[in-house]
């Protein structure tokens, strides 16, 4: 065509019209150019923490030295990457395109969450120019409040004001699913993708505060020295936990439940089938939401509470086990009698499937409180949150990168890259972490600088898997250069799907729909 | 190890060391076996779509199935009924392990502290690990050899824990069992050792710079041999009154004040300022000021860590108020005075 199409894209020119947008599209855009940028360093202090544990005693640093660089992996790679993660990209690019809207309800206050995001980014990144904080990601007190040093006041002031950008972007994201989808689209024929992100969105906005106010509270122990946490002070060090951990359980779902909508809508697509127990799935996010708040004792079965708590918190948990369950049965039915191709957002998806199906059924050993006591705070435990977390979340990340790709972009991100990508991702994941459940299994407890020598072999393997994951993602990334300076054309729909951002244009108009798009049926109707 | 150990993993734990570790491995083997059929079921059913049904041709329809109310409910039930089986079994496993208000036939108070613990007897018998000797002759290596707590076999033992400073956690891996040390809190930690030996104890609760290296030993002998080991404890505590003041200075520093933890006698910097020359000499203080450390700086600076920072370390220092002895500050400055 000679005449260039005319959408978001080159609706505005130069970076100030980038800077100042309302358009949710470009907010996706800027989030992912940002988070990718956290994700890049977190990664990078993954990959020294691995090797310094490469053999026992000093390899590469002293032991502050590396305890502060778990410190800011743990917190970086949770508090930048996977809690905004895949909805603050993703859901801000689809949310409002699949439920065939205009925008999110309130442009101006997603672009002030972006802003949010990265000013408290820039203060709690700060610390590593000023003042390095060695606490562990959980800032657990009295340790944090009185035994170490001031850099962890500007640390969790960060967290907090990162934590204000996902209040906020959970909020838009409610009033948006209710007020402005396209006329047909009832609540029940929203994209699952969209159901997730609507759950998602509720804990951000119900749980988040607690974390916020539970640091402000750090802070005022640290600089006022008002007594809440320390027992010097007259307060109790394991109420810090049971703050923490209010907000941080329903928070690991926040990591979670937008990566399971990703994976409903690819198992869709890809087996070119209608999706099994739509109701199930939609409903069991809400649930998952609303129960994932009753749980966070099962973090503190060894912090000295009551017996009584830990037996009640275990019950409670093992509740939140099945709706998970419900979710991954329900997937696996989609496949049945289906119409499969496994395109490399497909892999990513089984590879999300295999992942946290072995990270959900060592929760429940974890859930477990007799079995608990053995394993909490050991190796078993960071092996079994990565391959929730990051099996789960960044496995999705990578499949909604490559499926989405097109829409956002017009070009065709490249298979074959995908799926060597996914091969490196995959093996050296399982190669990591693997290892780690069986450290566990012999006792080497979590946030060890040293360790004995019996524990050599596993750490060894643990830390080769570790430059098969680098390498992946360094695939992945060259995927996403090549795609954009040599990708192909990628046309409206590409890979058949049936949601609404498959109708409209690639890249979208500016506002993502020629006219308003009328529903007369449900999201997946592949007959 | 036998075949069924190694195909169950239970043979990668340690041995299980205590009555309550076999039944955690029992409950071990179930989750294990279990879960291997749920994953076996699951990922197995996925594999086999993946491959019966895979696009052959580019028009191949698939069914329009949209659910099925009885596999989705026996899929949701059945999941739950085994999770329930599985809580149930946890919580009297749990039960065994906690055993809170028993009474131990050998009761201990252990305090943790940054990066210690001491193993008080009720016969003032007094245990401090890990020791300020390397555990392995590797340059490279910071483990400090753990001392010896010595428990008599099949006697219920009850440990008292409770943290000068900040949390650690008491973790044992052979005996299956943990639990927090919290400051101003006091925890308990009972065990019945089914089996001689020595095991490891680890700090598990991640507690600043040498978390890794809080290591203590527990070695589970016969009653006789117990009872020998204390006596010979008593004897030489006896012994110890008779040294002069800096020998006992020595021993606090060392022992159970457990200041070697954070502070050096031959100039190098552990977390404090070493001890090296300090007495007599000049100290720079964070706020710019600096004194001659004297008897009163010393005093002070055990007493009341915060009053003056020395330049370039951290106020990582807590009070030793209420935990040493008038005497005892006489005895340490005296040992400090021979650190020339
Ligand atoms: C590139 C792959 C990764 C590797 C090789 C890796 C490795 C590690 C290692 C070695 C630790 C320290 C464990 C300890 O000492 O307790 C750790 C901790 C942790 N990692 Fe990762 N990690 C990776 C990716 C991620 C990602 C993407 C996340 C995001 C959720 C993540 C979240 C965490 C958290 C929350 C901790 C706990 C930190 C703490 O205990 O303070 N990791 N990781
Ligand atoms: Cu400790």
């Amino acid at each position: 065509m000679a005449h260039e199409q005319h959408n978001y894209l080159n609706h505005q020119k130069g970076i100030w019209s980038w800077l100042t947008t309302l358009d949710h599209k470009r907010i996706g855009i800027m989030y992912f150019v940002a988070i990718m940028s956290f994700f890049f360093l977190g990664g990078v202090f993954a990959l020294l923490v691995r090797a310094e544990l490469f053999t026992p005693g000093k390899t590469l640093f002293s032991a502050d030295v590396y305890n502060r660089m778990m410190t800011y992996h743990g917190a970086i790679m949770v508090f930048m990457v996977i809690v905004p993660g895949i909805p603050a990209i993703f859901g801000n690019f689809v949310l409002p395109i699949m439920i065939g809207a205009k925008d999110v309800a309130f442009p101006r206050l997603n672009l002030m969450s972006w802003y949010m995001l990265m000013i408290g980014a820039a203060i709690t990144g700060s610390t590593l120019f000023l003042e390095n904080v060695d606490t562990g990601w959980t800032f657990y007190t009295p340790y944090s409040s009185i035994k170490t040093g001031l850099g962890v006041i500007p640390m969790v002031l960060g967290v907090f004001i990162i934590g204000f950008s996902s209040i906020l972007t959970g909020l838009n994201f409610i009033v948006t699913t209710h007020k402005l989808r396209a006329p047909g689209m009832t609540m029940n024929r929203i994209p699952l993708m969209v159901w997730a992100l609507y759950s998602t969105a509720i804990l951000q906005v119900l749980a988040t505060p607690v974390l916020a106010i539970t640091l402000l509270l750090l802070i005022a122990e640290k600089t006022l020295g008002v007594g809440i946490f320390d027992p010097q002070l007259g307060g109790d060090p394991v109420l810090f936990q049971h703050f923490f951990w209010f907000y941080s359980h329903p928070a690991v779902y926040i990591m979670i439940l937008p990566a399971m909508g990703v994976i409903s809508e690819l198992v869709a697509t890809y087996s070119r089938k209608v999706i099994f127990g739509y109701t199930a799935i939609a409903y069991s996010s809400l649930a998952i939401a609303g129960v994932s708040f009753l749980v966070w004792g099962h973090h503190m079965f060894v912090s000295g509470q009551s017996e009584f708590a830990g037996v009640l918190f275990s019950f409670i948990t093992m509740l939140v086990g099945v709706p998970t369950a419900i979710k991954l049965f329900n997937w696996i039915a989609t496949m049945y009698k289906g119409s499969i191709r496994l395109d490399a957002p497909m892999l990513f998806a089984i590879g999300f499937m295999f992942l946290f199906t072995i990270g959900g059924l060592t929760g429940v050993y974890l859930a477990s409180t007799g079995m608990d006591i053995h394993f909490h705070d050991t190796y078993f435990v960071v092996a079994h949150f990565h391959y929730v977390m990051v099996g789960g979340t960044l496995m999705a990340l990578m499949g909604a990168l490559i499926y989405w790709f097109p829409k956002v972009t017009g070009k065709i991100y490249s298979d074959l890259v995908g799926r060597i990508s996914w091969v490196f991702i995959f093996t050296g994941f399982n190669v990591t972490f693997f290892p780690q459940f069986i450290l566990g299994n012999m006792g080497m407890p979590r946030r060890y600088y040293d360790y004995l020598p019996t524990f050599t072999e596993l750490n060894q393997m643990s830390t080769f898997g570790s430059w098969l994951i680098g390498t992946g993602f360094l695939v992945g990334l060259y995927g996403v250069i090549y795609a954009l300076l040599k990708g192909k054309e990628a046309g409206n729909n590409p890979f058949g799907g049936k949601t609404l951002e498959w109708t409209t244009a690639s890249p979208p108009p500016h506002e993502n729909f020629e006219s308003t798009p009328v529903l007369t049926g449900g999201p997946y109707e592949y007959r | 190890m036998n075949w069924f150990s190694l195909i169950t993993a239970t043979s990668f734990m340690p041995v299980p060391a205590t009555k309550e570790s076999g039944d955690v491995d029992n409950l071990y083997i179930f989750l294990l076996v279990s879960g291997l059929i749920s994953f076996i079921i699951l990922i197995g059913g996925m594999v086999i779509f993946i491959f019966k049904y895979r696009r052959k041709t580019e028009d191949q329809k698939s069914a329009y199935i949209t659910h099925n109310t009885l596999a989705e409910f026996l899929w949701s039930f059945i999941p739950f009924v085994i999770m329930m089986v599985i809580f149930a079994w946890g919580w009297s496993v749990f039960h065994d392990l906690r055993r809170v208000g028993e009474k131990g036939d050998v009761e201990v108070h252990v305090t943790a502290r940054q990066w210690a613990w001491t193993f008080k007897y009720a016969n003032d018998i007094e245990i401090n690990s890990p020791t300020d000797k390397k555990l392995l002759d590797d340059p490279d290596s910071t483990l400090l050899k753990p001392e010896i707590v010595v428990v008599p076999v099949g006697k219920t033992i009850r440990f008292i824990l409770t943290s000068d400073d900040v949390l650690h956690s008491f973790y044992v891996p052979a005996f299956r069992n943990k639990m927090d040390a919290v400051p101003g809190r006091r925890t308990t930690f009972t065990f019945t050792p089914i089996e001689k030996g020595d095991f490891t104890v680890f700090c598990t609760e991640y507690c600043g710079t040498k978390h890794s290296n809080m290591m203590a030993t527990i070695r589970v002998v016969d009653g006789e041999q117990f009872a020998a080991w204390q006596a010979e404890k008593i004897a030489a505590n006896a012994g110890a009154n008779n040294k002069g003041p800096a020998e006992r200075g020595e021993a606090l520093f060392k022992g159970s004040l457990g200041c070697s933890g954070c502070h050096s006698i031959d100039g190098s910097r552990i977390v404090g300022p070493s001890f090296k020359g300090l007495y007599g000499n000049k100290r720079d203080f964070a706020d710019g000021s600096s004194v001659t450390a004297d008897d009163a700086y010393i005093k002070q600076s055990i007493l009341v860590p915060t009053a003056k920072i020395v330049a370039g370390f951290p106020p990582a220092m807590s009070s030793f108020q209420g935990r040493i002895k008038e005497d005892e500050i006489k005895d340490i400055i005296e040992f400090i005075k021979t650190l020339k």
